[in-house]
């Protein structure tokens, strides 16, 4: 069990980032890191000898947030499309213009699709591979890889200001 | 020697620093004669940076103590005892189905009062606080609904206290069964993670009953009722440290009436 410290531990913060990014509500994103800290811990033994743990506690965790996102989206509630990342950004931005950038990147990075958010998050923020983010998502590299690409597309033109039209209709659908 | 074609893939793999050298010097070369795809390379790679600067921040913040690995650990390790938690309860639920209706009447008085109160309080604590998937049934956003929904089938009006004075934040309620009727259950959470109930629904017995302290194993309780509305408050804290939020709740609710 000592290895569970050494190689659990400080993998937590990247943990909690995620999920919080990824479901935009930062307790509820704790609650689902606590239940992933809970299941590594129960299935510790169970892990396959070569299977990276990192990889491995990311895709416990994306399948918890993944099945609460769907749990929300099936009982009707109302996404917000708010906060993560904001205050803790907002806070350390150095000026005016700098704030709105941030709110606008955080704003646009919670219209994506989440199968698009998360690849984007893994790869770019949490620095896995893209054979690993595939492992955590469960899908093949390929469509990890058009997932990123489609994810950026569209953040880099919401950020141009321009319109994205596919983007709203996804929200709708959502609620 | 012909250069494989560039793919949107390489452009990507560019911007995360994926590729072995030769590629990445291929991709360079392409992007110096083609402008668009460089442009858009480059804003793929300042979102990447964007990104990482703006998230940085949270994986600094300190870690909750819910999500404490030594305490996990610790708690990892008493099923063993909860085994025969188990083993004792099945034998008193045998014990149960075939004494029960004897026992009925005799040995298990009605709780109508705030002890009764207090002791559904309990239950619905050890059910619902313990969910992490779905404690509450109306999230602290849908407030209005929640109150609406509780007042309607308490026939009084009922809003949630707002603790947040004093570190605990509303996660959400729902409405609760209880022997005597529905019940209103609010759930907070509080600094460490740890979660707060109040618990509220009419009384017939103790209309107007002072506020008794109580323990539970290694949950408190302080209940109370005022004007024939029962209140029970219970934590995952001795008594007497949750008595002011006890006192919290109640000048609220007076605030309120008044």
């Amino acid at each position: 069990m000592n290895d569970v410290k050494r190689l659990v531990e400080p993998l937590i913060p990247a943990l909690r980032r995620y999920a919080g990014v990824l479901i935009r509500d930062r307790d509820a994103a704790d609650d689902l890191v606590q239940d992933c800290l809970e299941r590594a811990i129960s299935r510790w033994g169970q892990r396959r000898a070569d299977s990276d743990t990192r990889t491995w506690l990311f895709a416990i965790l994306h399948n918890l947030a993944v099945s609460r996102l769907r749990q929300k989206a099936r009982r009707g509630e109302h996404l917000a499309l708010e906060t993560v990342g904001d205050s803790a950004a907002l806070s350390q931005a150095p000026d005016q213009e700098h704030r709105l950038r941030h709110a606008e990147l955080m704003r646009a990075l919670a219209e994506l699709p989440e199968d698009q958010r998360s690849v984007l998050l893994l790869v770019s923020v949490e620095d896995l591979t893209y054979a690993e983010a595939a492992r955590v998502v469960g899908a093949p590299i390929g469509t990890v890889m058009s997932r990123l690409s489609r994810g950026r597309e569209r953040l880099r033109r919401a950020m141009a200001g321009e319109s994205v039209p596919a983007a709203r209709a996804h929200l709708r659908r959502v609620k | 020697m012909s250069v494989r074609p560039i793919s949107e893939d390489d452009l990507h793999a560019y911007v995360d620093g994926a590729l072995d050298a030769d590629r990445e010097a291929e991709v360079r070369n392409y992007l110096a004669a083609h402008p668009d795809a460089a442009s858009r390379v480059s804003d793929y790679a300042a979102q990447r940076e964007a990104l990482r600067q703006a998230l940085a921040p949270i994986a600094e913040e300190p870690v909750p103590s819910a999500l404490n690995l030594d305490r996990l650990l610790a708690e990892r390790r008493k099923p063993q005892d909860r085994s025969w938690a188990i083993a004792a309860a099945c034998a008193f639920l045998a014990v149960g189905t075939a004494g029960g209706w004897i026992a009925r009447g005799f040995n298990m008085p009605a709780q109508l009062g705030v002890s009764g109160l207090s002791q559904e309080a309990v239950d619905n604590y050890r059910v619902y606080a313990a969910d992490r998937s779905y404690p509450v049934e109306f999230t602290a956003q849908d407030r209005g609904q929640l109150s609406q929904w509780i007042s309607v089938r308490l026939k009084r009006p009922v809003t949630p206290p707002d603790l947040t004075s004093a570190g605990f934040r509303l996660m959400g309620g729902r409405l609760a069964a209880t022997p005597h009727g529905p019940a209103g259950l609010f759930l907070y959470s509080g600094p460490g993670g740890g979660r707060l109930e109040v618990f509220v629904r009419p009384m017939r017995v103790d209309q107007n009953h002072r506020m008794t302290e109580r323990a539970y194993g290694g949950l408190g309780g302080v209940d109370w009722s005022d004007d024939g509305m029962g209140y029970s408050l219970i934590g995952a804290a001795p008594a007497k440290e949750l008595h002011p939020l006890a006192d919290e709740v109640r000048r609220q609710v007076q605030s309120l009436g008044a």
